[in-house]
């Protein structure tokens, strides 16, 4: 790293677009900060995020790419040292104001992990658990249909249909992550946040949870946060380059992988470093 | 060529320090042998006394006389008569298998070798089949614990008569009622069914187990619901701070304060103040609550921080509130673990006896408790009491309290393996 970069990295501004035109600007963070204790673990970071899209966020290891996704659902509440400044906004509202519950903004803001963390629980339980929570259907059939769609809808429906009461953690680790996310949609939320999702998955699971995420950007705003740059370009729309807390660069994903307006941004997608 | 001989020295280094190491790794071996054999040495020595001494206590000696149930004597009006001379009835059958015993000396040590309770169960008997009435029977009665002693070898019969608690005479007599089959050793089933008696072959722990089953019940119903709210407060709702500090400083403080101030603090609280009775075992098992339940508290709290991060995070993200994440998620996993420190708690409560001194529970108590508020002894108190008293008898009977005592812990310890095996979940 050279000392013209270490200065670009501190300029205030991002570079790039952070709106593609066209497309409605769903969840906003604008100069998000988190402190936890003395670590200012995000700096200013302002991102859209827009309806219909993935929304990639790369970058080395402790930029703060995952803990700016847990923002967006207050996941960073359990945190007692985590301090969290700035402005978000769901539709119009802003997630962190005493008036809005971060359990009713969790039901609208899904997520899925990047190890998969199904319940000890029956496929057909952990499924049904957010409506059941929630409330979201009103007799058994209803929930079945939820349980039905939503494992459909993961991908997932035709290799667990004849064992729906076998426990979820019997499942391959790709299968356990499909049902994780068929687990996250059955609540119907709006946007999904997914934290390397595929991380622990080989090459073929990854594919198919790849698959099913592009699939579910036609109904879905999802935020992802990827290690693999070569998923990212395959997959989102957007991409967002974080440095060391920052946010270097948001534009297309096009753009940013064939012609990265920022120095840092070229040396991270030419694997000069990260 | 550096790089090389570099290789060469690392090479020699390597393999002149390996035989000092794996000398090491025997030699600790070789300690951690010696100290697994030792603790091993010292528990099969305890043992082997223990059950040598008390097994004999689970026999007891029966006599075998000819009762002559006797219209005229026991049921004069036509009717079985309760207040009838049946030691009377006892005493003649007895003196008829020695006819030339006259004195009135001799006749009462004759008399002697049978246990006092010989009139209460032919009472019994009759009691409870009136058809017996009129008919002579065999029946087997319980010798006194002098005889009881003899048989069982525990009464040396070399020494000077002065020397021991059993006569010349009352030796001849017992010879020859070995000799006539009428001396037999059987199960002792008065050890289980009496409260605790002056005379050793009367005593029974059915009065100390009681009272230990109603104190654990009461420990259990207040410590475990208790401890567990107790445990997940503090570790899925208290705020961290000072205070939370200072609570889990006091709660692993108390786990290992002595037990006899749990008891004091009874006394003083529970029976002088709140007026609760003496001796019940009420007391004991609210005595006993307080002891278990820091541990019971700590048990918990490690049991809910077991439980994966990443469930409680799956949870959350569906939007879970904190009590549907702990009850649905939480507490279902951290269950076994639990319920292994509730029963670990409770195994401790069951050996307790110095608390249960302070309250009184140490008083001599010869009635089976049927509640929580009567007065009731406990097991290990009961073996404290019997290894106080000077009787030859109370002593193989306290290694057989003891031994049941054992086998209550290994049963519960068994039970709490068990159901962590049974209910542990994986994922």
């Amino acid at each position: 790293m050279n000392g013209n970069s270490m200065d670009d990295t501190n300029s205030d501004k991002p570079v790039g677009k952070a709106v593609k035109p066209g497309h409605e600007a769903f969840m906003v963070a604008d100069n998000v900060n988190v402190w936890y204790g003395d670590n200012h673990a995000i700096q200013d970071v302002s991102i859209e995020i827009q309806k219909n899209q993935v929304l990639a966020l790369i970058g080395p290891s402790g930029c703060g790419k995952s803990t700016f996704l847990r923002c967006l659902n207050r996941m960073n509440d359990s945190i007692e040292i985590a301090k969290v400044t700035g402005l978000i906004t769901l539709d119009g509202q802003d997630i962190n104001s005493r008036d809005l519950d971060p359990v009713a903004l969790r039901a609208r803001v899904g997520m899925v992990f990047q190890k998969a963390n199904p319940f000890p629980k029956s496929i057909y339980d952990n499924v049904a658990y957010g409506p059941r929570i929630h409330g979201l259907a009103a007799n058994r059939a209803e929930l079945d249909e939820i349980v039905y769609t939503s494992l459909e809808r993961a991908g997932l429906l035709q290799e667990v249909k004849d064992r729906l009461n076998n426990p979820g953690t019997g499942l391959s680790g790709g299968q356990q992550q499909r049902l994780c996310i068929a687990r996250t949609i059955a609540v119907n939320p709006e946007v999904i946040l997914m934290d390397e999702p595929c991380s622990a998955l080989d090459p073929i699971a990854t594919a198919r949870v790849e698959d099913l995420i592009d699939e579910l950007s036609e109904n879905y705003a999802i935020v992802i946060v990827t290690h693999s740059m070569q998923q990212a370009a395959r997959m989102s729309q957007r991409t967002a380059y974080f440095h060391m807390g920052k946010l270097i660069e948001i534009d297309d994903t096009d753009k940013v992988f064939t012609n990265p307006q920022h120095k840092l941004t070229e040396d991270y997608i030419t694997g000069r470093f990260g | 060529m550096m790089n090389s001989n570099l290789g060469q020295t690392t090479r020699h280094r390597v393999e002149a320090s390996l035989k000092r190491r794996y000398a090491k790794e025997r030699r600790f071996k070789a300690a951690g042998i010696a100290a697994t054999f030792t603790g091993l040495a010292f528990l099969a020595i305890f043992f082997v006394n223990l059950v040598s001494q008390g097994t004999s206590a689970f026999q007891q000696t029966m006599i075998s006389l000819e009762i002559n149930f006797d219209r005229t004597a026991l049921a004069p009006d036509g009717d079985v008569d309760p207040n009838a001379d049946y030691e009377a009835v006892v005493r003649d059958s007895l003196r008829s298998l020695f006819p030339d015993v006259t004195d009135r000396r001799e006749r009462r040590q004759l008399s002697s070798l049978l246990s006092v309770s010989a009139s209460y169960d032919v009472k019994d008997m009759l009691a409870a089949d009136p058809t017996l009435l009129g008919s002579t029977q065999t029946v087997w009665l319980s010798a006194s614990a002098n005889v009881d002693m003899v048989i069982k070898g525990n009464i040396n019969r070399d020494v000077p008569q002065d020397l021991r608690t059993v006569s010349d005479l009352q030796l001849l007599w017992i010879d020859e009622l070995l000799a006539a089959g009428r001396l037999e050793k059987k199960f002792n089933t008065a050890l289980f069914t009496n409260g605790d008696s002056r005379e050793p072959e009367l005593a029974g722990i059915r009065g100390a187990l009681m009272g230990t089953f109603y104190m654990l019940l009461v420990t259990i119903a207040l410590a475990f619901p208790l401890g567990v709210a107790a445990a997940i407060y503090l570790e899925e709702f208290a705020p961290r701070n000072r205070w939370s500090d200072l609570i889990e400083v006091n709660i692993n403080n108390l786990a290992a304060v002595p037990s006899i101030v749990f008891g004091l603090l009874g006394l003083a609280v529970f029976i002088n103040w709140m007026s609760l009775p003496r001796s019940a075992p009420l007391v004991g098992g609210l005595v006993l609550s307080l002891l278990t339940l820091p541990v019971i508290i700590i048990a918990s709290r490690a049991a809910i921080q077991a439980v994966p991060p990443s469930i409680k995070e799956a949870a959350f993200g569906l939007g879970a509130s904190r009590m549907q994440v702990v009850f649905h998620h939480v507490l279902p996993l951290a269950m076994p673990g639990m319920l292994t420190g509730a029963i670990i708690g409770m195994a401790r409560s069951l050996g307790e006896t110095a608390p249960l001194l302070m309250i009184g529970m140490v008083a001599f108590i010869v009635d089976v408790p049927g509640s929580v508020t009567d007065p009731a002894t406990a097991l290990p108190v009961q073996i404290y009491l019997w290894a106080d008293s000077p009787e030859r008898a109370f002593a193989e009977r306290t290694s057989a309290a003891i031994i049941v005592l054992l086998a209550f812990l290994l049963l519960m310890n068994l039970a709490a393996v068990l159901m962590r095996k049974r209910f542990e979940k994986r994922w």
